[in-house]
């Protein structure tokens, strides 16, 4: 039962579990990413979400979901999953529930509030062991509000609140999550179902705190038009600005090493936000950001 | 039944034992944290199942409290002060998700300056969340208040949180007689959490929370919490009356202490309408036909039992422990707004401001109100709010100020290395 049961492309549901209709933008990269996540955990379990793009989903009278969903607030969605849960295992334990009702528990946060008002109840959670699955949709950017730059917006990055370029340095969700030494921690994108698919897959039958970074591809954020966004998902794969890897027993694992890296200009160069990188005097930003990314690699064993 | 002398912080501890709570999601603050630690204590000796869990801040703990309730569970919680304050956005959503649970706040000044002692404005800001709130003037009304708190709360026509209000320190540390009610008593009065609202299961998914759009589902939803709250005057006086006849003791939704005959009525709320009380009795003794309410409900607001006991009065005394910075006292404007315009209303309602961060109320203090309140009746003029503070303070402030002021003004005593470390 434990056993994996999805090892090949083929191997995923044909089948949408959520329904169609969201009032999400054409090509978000969350909700193609939300979609693959869901047809795995389906319908037992309940979505525990903090403000965010997300959070129109659910708008009253509609849900897209089959199963149960609570919006809480901002900073403190992992607070709501731990309330949740505890009051799940409660009515468990003293049989008010059967043991076919059982449920996972699963997150749904932006970057914006996974990196800023939510991390401390998030690892608050992680602290407590909390059996709950974690996913941070990470479209770099308070992309809710119009895409100003949150604490997760990459360098050089143009936002409604960084015209002339971010400044500052995006910051490692993964490895402040994995600090807490959680039972998993991984990065994954839309653009890669498979590998997406595993993980979850792989993380469900685990208990404890299961987290997931998932790069979104947002078009009106990055300025890029709708129909290529899944590219936008390979190329931050195959240039290496998003390693997809896991956490798992105290290690870190790459799960895709690209074998001959794209240069991450070309991820660059194809999104809008990133324009101010292109600028006479700037050449030399590029350069770091590739040799960030190169220095990255560097220390990765080959697989 | 026994009886026991308990702190108000163990009274509350006692309250939730006694009502079969199940989930305590919590957070430390002072004067609130014994509560905390008695059930902790008694989970961890195996006298009390339930869960304790801290979480990392009271935001985190209301939202717990809250998914926990709209789970399925009897959930207790407790704060104060500073926690409520920063709690204060799931204490205004969590109502809206119709999740019935008990949170105790002992009261204490808020920030700024920081402080730890007593006053009413931390409740108040709670005040129109949605939240129903029962104030406390004795240890024994804790305990009672949270017993009555789970069946208003989880009524079917109510289904909304629950504030019970202690003053800390002089309730919350203070050891009374309290009366420790028979446990099957306390399980029948209370009963089981229904599970006829059961959510977040997969036969019966639940979508909680939701975003609506447009004024017309927000209206609807928001009168319907309203409409809950109102529901609650009716629940609490038919449980008020099954608790009298379990326990022979009634909750009350306001009390009235020798308002019957008087002219001059105080209003106050919470421990400190002891003092009032005492203050009643020395005046009645020089011939004052004076009384006290207390409203013991704040929320809803019982306007129909307050009119009732203030009708045909000559003149009130709002004596509010908070202090609304621009306008005055806070309970001044709901007893004034709950009796203007009817038949026999008061003509003189006074407002005076006392015992902010645990400053005491005098008895000279209580006389001079009346006489205030006696001239205005007499000349049919109310005066604006009047904060209660004596020469004899203001010289003890201008005495630390002179202190603080001492190691600037005078640095060679200092140097000399006297006493200081």
């Amino acid at each position: 039962m434990n056993k994996p049961t999805i090892k090949k492309i083929t191997d995923l549901s044909p089948h949408r579990l959520i329904a169609p209709g969201t009032p999400t933008c054409a090509g978000c990269g969350a909700l193609a990413g939300v979609h693959q996540i869901y047809d795995i955990l389906g319908e037992k379990s309940i979505f525990v979400n903090g403000a965010g793009c997300m959070t129109l989903l659910a708008t009253y009278p509609f849900t897209p979901f089959k199963g149960s969903w609570l919006y809480t607030a901002m900073a403190c969605a992992s607070a709501g999953a731990q309330g949740v849960r505890d009051a799940l295992d409660i009515l468990m334990e003293k049989k008010r529930r059967q043991s076919d009702e059982a449920m996972q528990v699963v997150v749904l946060t932006g970057d914006g509030s996974a990196s800023g008002m939510g991390l401390s109840a998030t690892s608050a959670a992680m602290d407590r062991q909390l059996d709950f699955i974690c996913i941070c949709y990470d479209n770099e950017g308070y992309g809710n509000t119009g895409h100003q730059y949150s604490r997760s917006t990459p360098y050089g990055a143009k936002t409604a609140t960084s015209t002339k370029g971010f400044h500052g340095v995006k910051k490692d969700l993964f490895a402040i999550w994995a600090a807490h030494k959680p039972t998993y921690v991984a990065t994954v994108t839309a653009a890669f179902p498979l590998d997406l698919a595993k993980k979850i897959e792989k993380a469900s039958k685990m208990k404890g705190p299961r987290m997931f970074i998932m790069l979104a591809p947002c078009p009106p954020g990055w300025h890029f038009d709708p129909p290529h966004a899944v590219n936008m998902g390979k190329l931050a794969v195959n240039t290496g600005i998003w390693p997809l890897k896991e956490y798992i027993d105290g290690k870190v694992v790459h799960t895709l090493i690209p074998k001959k890296r794209v240069p991450v200009e070309a991820y660059l160069k194809s999104q809008g936000r990133f324009a101010p990188l292109f600028l006479p005097g700037n050449e030399g930003q590029i350069q770091a950001i590739q040799a960030h990314i190169d220095d990255y690699w560097a220390l990765v064993p080959p697989s | 039944m026994r009886r026991r002398l308990l702190t108000g912080n163990q009274a509350a501890a006692w309250g939730a034992r006694l009502s079969g709570m199940e989930y305590a999601p919590f957070f430390p603050i002072t004067p609130q944290t014994e509560i905390m630690e008695t059930l902790a204590g008694w989970i961890d000796r195996g006298e009390l199942t339930g869960r304790l869990v801290t979480l990392d801040s009271e935001h985190s703990m209301v939202t717990a409290a809250g998914a926990a309730a709209a789970t399925g569970v009897r959930v207790f919680t407790a704060t104060s002060s500073q926690g409520l304050l920063h709690a204060m956005e799931m204490i205004y959503t969590v109502p809206g998700w119709r999740a019935p649970f008990v949170m105790v706040n002992v009261s204490r000044g808020i920030a700024s300056p920081i402080t730890l002692e007593p006053d009413h404005n931390d409740i108040m800001a709670a005040r129109d969340s949605g939240f129903l709130q029962i104030h406390c003037a004795t240890c024994q009304e804790v305990l009672d208040a949270i017993l009555l708190a789970y069946r208003i709360a989880e009524h079917p026509r109510v289904r909304l949180p629950v504030l019970v209000n202690m003053d800390g320190f002089y309730l919350s540390f203070t050891r009374e007689p309290v009366i420790i009610p028979d446990a099957a008593l306390a399980t029948r009065f209370v009963g089981a959490f229904t599970d006829d609202d059961t959510q977040f299961t997969p036969r019966t998914p639940t979508s909680l929370g939701v975003a609506v759009l447009g004024g017309t589902p927000y209206s609807y939803f928001r009168y319907q919490a309203h409409q809950a709250s109102l529901n609650a005057l009716e629940i609490f006086e038919e449980s008020a009356e099954e608790f009298h006849t379990l326990f022979n003791r009634r909750p009350l939704l306001i009390e009235e202490f020798y308002s019957e005959d008087a002219d001059i009525v105080f209003v106050m709320i919470g421990s400190f309408a002891t003092k009032a009380k005492n203050a009643v009795m020395e005046l009645r003794a020089e011939g004052w036909k004076i009384g006290l309410v207390r409203p013991c409900l704040l929320r809803p607001l019982p306007i129909h039992a307050i009119f009732k006991a203030l009708t045909g009065k000559k003149g009130v005394a709002v004596i509010d422990q908070n202090l609304a910075a621009g306008r005055g006292g806070v309970l001044h404007g709901e007893i004034t707004g709950a009796l203007y315009g009817r038949p026999g209303a008061p003509p003189t309602i006074t407002s005076f401001i006392g015992g902010l961060g645990g400053r005491d109320i005098s008895g000279a203090e209580f006389r001079e109100m009346a006489v205030v309140t006696h001239h205005a009746m007499e000349r049919g003029e109310t005066p604006p709010p009047r904060l209660l503070f004596t020469q004899a303070e203001l010289a003890s402030v201008r005495k630390m100020q002179a202190t603080a002021l001492g190691s600037h003004a005078l640095p060679t005593k200092t140097q000399k290395g006297e006493g200081h470390e």
